[in-house]
Parts: C-alpha cells; sequence; structure tokens
C-alpha cells in the first residue's frame, strides 16, 4: 500500500500533477483578476471614493473643532449638565477663536453650522465677530457678556460643546425631521422645519404609483409585442426603442410644450370647446406633470424586461389551459400571467429605483408640489451649502437603492441584466 | 395574436378594444417626440402651433431658430464641449470596460458576481448620489470645475453599459478557438485582435454606443462637477428650459431626435450582424 502513496502522477518534469494543475490555476486566476484591476482602479478613484467621501461628510464635524480649536479644548472639562457657565479661561479661549477666526474669514461658516442647530446663531457670531475684535485683554468673561447676553445663556455653551467633537449624528436627525433640544435629547423639528419625511414619503408614494402606472401601460404593450408574428413586432419595437434613445430633456421639453397652459393640449381642448379659453387647465409644474413626464420616461424601462420573459413563454401553455376547459379569461390570468412574474418584478423594481432617484424631470416639471428628495439634495449642495445634509439625505436614498438593487439580485440576478 | 375562427363576439371585440388600447399607449410613447419637430419651425417664439402653422401658411414656418442653433456661439461651444467630452470619457470607459469583461467572462475568474455588482454600481446609484459625490471628492482633489473632472465623472458613468453588452457578446463566445489560434503559434496579443476582437466587436461598438450617450445625454454631474467652461448640449437646454424658453430648444430637440434615430439604426445593425455570426457557427 504505502508503494502506491508514492506512485501519485507527475508531470513530465517531476512535479506532482496535482501541484502543477493547482499551480496553473492560480496563475490563470490572476491574469483574469488583473483584467478587471484597471477598471476597478478607476472605478475606485472616480467613483467609489467620492460616494465614500459623501457618506462621510454626513457625520463629518470639523467645522467648530478645525475653527474653533482652542475653545474645543477649553469647555472640553466643562460640565454641560450643570446650570453654571465655563470659567474665564473658556471664554478667553473663545475671544482669541473669534479673533482668529474674525481675520481668515471663517466665523461665517461656524455661525451657520451651529445656526442649523438653533436659529439666532449666525447673527450671534456676526455680532461678536465685529466686537470681540475690540477685546485686548482681561475680565474676557465680562466684556464678553456685554456683546449679547446670549453668550450667558448656558444653553449656547452646551451646543458648542455638543459640536466641538469631530462626528456629528445631527445630519441624519434633520435629515428625518428630529432635533437635539437644549438638553441634548432627541425631539422632533418645530412645525416649520419639518420637511424631509414629507419629501421622503412623497418620493416613495409618487415613485410607486408611477411604478404601477407603467406596469398598468406596459403590460398590455409588452405583451402584444411578444405575440405578434415577429416582423411586425420588430416595426412596433421602434416605438418603445425610439423614446429609449431619445434624450430625457428633449422628452421633458416636449412634455412641456404639450402641458403647458398655452401649449398643445390646452389649445386643443379649448379648440375642441372642452374648456373655455380662459379655464385652461393646469398640467404642469405640479405633480400631475411629474407623473405624466416620469410615465412616458420610464415606460420602456418597464416593457422591455416584460418582453425578454414573454418571449420565452411557449404559447402551447395556454392553449393546453383552454383545451382543458378554461376560459381566455382563466388561461390568462392563472397561466400566462404567473409565468411572467418574473418579468414583472424586475420591471416595476428597475422603475422604482430609477424613479427615487430622479431629479431632472420632476426639478423642470414639477413645480413644487411635484419635486422629490433629490431636489432638495440638488438645493443643498448648490444653493444653501448645507453639505452636511446634502450629504445625510443622499446617503438615506443611497441605503434604500441599495436594498432594492439587492432585492433586483435575487429576483432577477444581476448577472442578468440586459440592455436594449 | 390571430383571431381564432372559433371566437366569441365577445372575444371579438375584446380582441379589438385590447388593439385601440395598446394603439393609445403607442400614440403616448412616440407622440410627443414627433409633436416638438414641426413646433420647431415655428415663426413665432411660441411653444404651441400658430393659427398660421395649422392652415400651413408657408409665412408660418421658419427655420430661423435652427440658423440660431448653428451661428450661436454659446451653442456651438455646448456643441464642442458635448463631444470632447463624450469622445474622451467614451474611449477611457470602452477600454476598461472591454478589458475588464474579458477578465470576468473567464470561468477561472474568482467573486465574479461580487466583482460584477461593484463594476456595475455606477449604472444602479441614482445620478443624483454620484453627482453629489463626485462634486464634493473632486473638488478636493482639485478637478471639479476642469473638462478632466468632467470625462473622468462620465467615464465612470458609462463603463457598466460596456461591461454589461462586452460579457453578454462573451456569453456565446467559444473558448476553444483562442486554444486553436495558441496551437496554431499565435501569442495572446495576436489571438485577441486577429480572433477574439472582430467576433465580439459587435458587443465593443454598442458597448461603446451607451457610453457616449449616457455622456452626450447627461446632466446632473455636468451641473455638479463642471462650471461654465464645460457647458455640454444637455446643460444649456436645462438652463435654458429654467430660464428663458425660446424655441431653439424645440430645434435642438429636433436634431437630438435625428441623432437618436442614427443611433438606434446603427445599433440594430450591429445586433443583426451579431445575430448573422452566431449564426453561421452554430450551423
Amino acid at each position: 500500500m504505502s508503494k502506491t502513496m508514492d506512485e501519485v502522477m507527475r508531470t513530465a518534469d517531476g512535479v506532482p500533477l496535482k501541484v502543477s494543475l493547482h499551480k496553473a490555476l492560480v496563475r490563470s486566476r490572476i491574469r483574469a483578476l488583473l483584467l478587471v484591476l484597471p477598471l476597478l482602479a478607476f472605478l475606485l478613484v472616480a467613483f467609489l471614493l467620492p460616494i465614500g467621501y459623501m457618506l462621510f461628510r454626513s457625520i463629518d464635524n470639523r467645522i467648530v473643532p478645525s475653527i474653533f480649536p482652542r475653545t474645543a479644548v477649553a469647555i472640553q472639562d466643562w460640565n454641560p449638565a450643570g446650570n453654571w457657565l465655563p470659567g474665564e479661561a473658556a471664554f478667553e479661549a473663545l475671544v482669541r477663536d473669534i479673533q482668529q477666526a474674525f481675520k481668515d474669514r471663517t466665523l461665517g461658516r461656524v455661525g451657520r453650522r451651529l445656526n442649523y442647530e438653533k436659529p439666532g446663531m449666525s447673527s450671534l457670531f456676526r455680532k461678536s465677530g465685529r466686537r470681540a475684535a475690540r477685546i485686548t485683554g482681561p475680565p474676557y468673561k465680562e466684556q464678553v457678556l456685554r456683546i449679547d447676553k446670549r453668550w450667558g445663556d448656558v444653553n449656547t455653551w452646551r451646543l458648542i460643546h455638543r459640536e466641538s467633537g469631530a462626528l456629528t449624528g445631527a445630519y441624519f436627525l434633520a435629515a428625518v425631521d428630529l432635533t437635539l433640544n437644549d438638553r441634548a435629547e432627541i425631539v422632533r423639528q418645530p412645525e416649520a422645519r419639518r420637511i424631509y419625511r414629507t419629501l421622503f414619503s412623497r418620493t416613495l408614494w409618487m415613485s410607486g404609483l408611477i411604478t404601477v402606472l407603467c406596469l398598468l401601460l406596459g403590460y398590455p404593450v409588452a405583451y402584444l409585442l411578444a405575440t405578434l408574428p415577429l416582423r411586425y413586432s420588430n416595426l412596433l419595437m421602434i416605438l418603445v426603442l425610439l423614446p429609449f434613445w431619445t434624450s430625457l430633456l428633449v422628452r421633458t421639453t416636449s412634455w412641456i410644450a404639450l402641458l403647458q397652459t398655452e401649449g398643445v393640449l390646452n389649445d386643443l381642448m379649448v379648440f375642441v370647446g372642452l374648456i373655455t379659453d380662459d379655464g385652461r387647465l393646469q398640467l404642469i409644474h405640479n405633480k400631475f406633470g411629474t407623473f405624466v413626464a416620469m410615465v412616458h420616461i420610464l415606460l420602456p424601462f418597464m416593457i422591455l424586461p416584460l418582453y425578454s420573459v414573454m418571449k420565452t413563454i411557449s404559447p402551447a401553455l395556454t392553449r393546453a389551459a383552454r383545451s382543458l376547459g378554461a376560459t381566455p379569461f382563466t388561461a390568462f390570468v392563472r397561466v400566462y400571467m404567473p409565468n411572467t412574474y418574473s418579468g414583472v418584478g424586475a420591471g416595476c423594481i428597475m422603475v422604482f429605483i430609477l424613479s427615487i432617484g430622479y431629479y431632472i424631470t420632476p426639478a423642470l416639471v414639477g413645480g413644487r408640489t411635484g419635486t422629490f428628495i433629490s431636489n432638495f439634495i440638488a438645493l443643498h449642495v448648490g444653493q444653501t451649502l448645507n453639505w452636511g445634509l446634502a450629504a445625510a439625505l443622499g446617503s438615506l436614498l443611497l441605503v434604500l437603492v441599495l436594498a432594492l438593487y439587492l432585492l433586483y439580485d435575487k429576483i432577477v440576478g444581476i448577472d442578468n441584466m440586459k440592455l436594449g | 395574436m390571430s383571431l381564432p375562427i372559433y371566437a366569441t363576439p365577445l372575444e371579438k371585440a375584446w380582441h379589438y378594444i385590447y388593439r385601440v388600447i395598446c394603439a393609445a399607449i403607442f400614440i403616448f410613447l412616440i407622440g410627443p417626440i414627433f409633436v416638438i419637430i414641426p413646433l420647431s419651425f415655428n415663426e413665432l417664439p411660441y411653444f404651441t402651433f400658430t393659427p398660421e402653422m395649422l392652415s400651413l401658411d408657408p409665412a408660418g414656418y421658419s427655420t430661423k431658430w435652427y440658423r440660431e442653433f448653428f451661428t450661436e456661439d454659446s451653442w456651438q461651444n455646448a456643441v464642442r464641449n458635448s463631444l470632447i467630452i463624450g469622445v474622451f470619457a467614451t474611449l477611457i470607459s470602452t477600454f476598461l470596460g472591454t478589458l475588464a469583461a474579458l477578465g470576468l467572462s473567464r470561468s477561472e475568474m474568482p467573486f465574479k458576481s461580487g466583482f460584477m455588482a461593484l463594476l456595475i454600481s455606477p449604472m444602479i446609484v441614482p445620478l443624483i448620489i454620484s453627482a453629489t459625490g463626485m462634486y464634493f471628492f473632486y473638488t478636493r482633489m482639485g478637478i471639479s470645475s476642469t473638462h478632466l473632472g468632467v470625462i473622468i465623472a462620465h467615464a465612470a458613468l458609462g463603463t457598466p453599459f460596456v461591461v454589461i453588452t462586452v460579457t453578454a457578446t462573451l456569453v456565446g463566445f467559444d473558448h476553444s478557438l483562442i486554444r486553436a489560434a495558441a496551437s496554431l503559434g499565435a501569442n495572446p496579443v495576436e489571438t485577441f485582435f486577429k480572433v477574439t476582437m472582430p467576433l465580439i466587436l459587435p458587443g465593443i461598438v454598442s458597448g461603446a454606443l451607451f457610453a457616449f450617450i449616457t455622456s452626450f445625454d447627461e446632466v446632473v454631474v455636468v451641473l455638479f462637477v463642471g462650471s461654465v467652461d464645460q457647458r455640454t448640449i444637455p446643460w444649456k437646454m436645462f438652463s435654458g428650459i429654467r430660464e428663458e424658453i425660446r424655441p431653439t430648444i424645440l430645434a435642438v430637440a429636433t436634431l437630438l431626435v435625428c441623432v437618436s434615430i442614427l443611433l438606434l439604426t446603427t445599433l440594430e445593425l450591429l445586433r443583426r450582424r451579431n445575430e448573422r455570426l452566431r449564426g453561421i457557427r452554430a450551423a
């Protein structure tokens, strides 16, 4: 027996075959990996790191500690739960920091950052910047308290103390309409500032309805395309593919031309006598406009996966059902439809994912009532410059989309994703 | 879909109603795209049909919006920017995407689905999120508001399309062809250019077209990452619709519809060529 153990198969140069094969396999694996590597490295820098950086921005809180380093250190040992102000040393640090930041023109950023948490902070810092420049020596506390009585409010100091750490959850709280009160308890935002929950739920229910409408319109068309003889269906397919390939802005533009108050559809209705000239309907810059334009834009994304699934269903199935006595309706509902569920799932998730992240179309035709969460992300990036909140809203949206993506992978498999 | 002769009257009625419904949906799909074509020839700066246009009076029509597009510097600049950014982004994403697809379709590739998920993530993540992240990060790197920044961003967005189309072409690829080439003395590079490449070319070209149209049509990332110097056609259209709405936009839209018809035809021809090649091999 021991002799046969020694007689393993070997290659010509005496290496056991097993080892040699394993080596070859490892080598070809490395070769395959090397082909993927350049793209992976490129995407890492161009795409994955930016996304990671955005996620980081949503909890990044370096504004206060980096611009007010002395104050941040000085109030470290101060007990915010107590009911007394910090000591002279903290006030001296504050004056130094304000003077420095005033000189560097960074004071406004601190004011704005704290203003997100507590309205009025921005003006307090602006005012203090000008006045603190004149303070040259002690007693600091007394002089600072003379600038504005809010410096004598323990809550102001509690806020600075809270926001002088390097990380914060405040942006995420703000993204779901929550905030911290003076005692650092999580409470709801004041009524006037509650907008994001409404926006998230609006984005979700409108996307849901858009998905359902796409399914209702897409299913019959996909069925027609899948059952017609090839020479007709290829022609009709062009009617689906042309919108798919046409620029998003072109399609949005045409809906504006069609739907606006002085537009084609209103003119037509006035002409036919359906409405009077001064009773023109507001069809755009509201939810209706968003619905119509989005359904039009996303419909091909529903039809194409449905079509590719329906194409594989054998017509013999329904015929068999009919021959067994089913009515056409029963045969369709109980035999044909269950076979299309994977296509329905793929199309619905695709449309829903695309819809909740849409920005351009709602921005152009949505007016004020038809905008989505992405429009507010853009607003905070471009105009209010509250990047932390934009990043937090983006992160929440990203989590939602990735969850749906996993679901898509479960139902269809990412490998099976097809285009056109 | 033809009606059997034994169909009941109810079935017949439903059959025709169903066709009418489908026709209506097709009109909904295609109508808006064709409405803008006559509108772009409007003499007056309106977005609707004037009485003169409806009575087919030649005076109601004009090509002045097209003239404006072809003569105005800002539009011509936008065309140039769109082409520069689109072409370079397409080159990058086609090259990297094809390489990756070749690796991914090898049977020895470890963690295949994991890599696939990662590589096509730019297609899944909503544009607004990608744009926000890229804006923050590229600003940090000092490449925002440059052509380079926008090109890199668009190349990243285009790669998933190339990876998907080329991998799809490689599914039916007969790997013994490569071994045959090797046994006949060709080195890997020769094998790629003389054997693999001609066979997967339709996939590469349609992937490249997808990547190009992604860049050519993209506006969110340009708005965020770019600045006035990177103004592309979609950017001009977007700001045009938001600020001063002029029929020049309709003229541009009509031209873009022509571009997409051209693109669609090319893709269809490529698909047929691909099918024909496979048919020959199967036979």
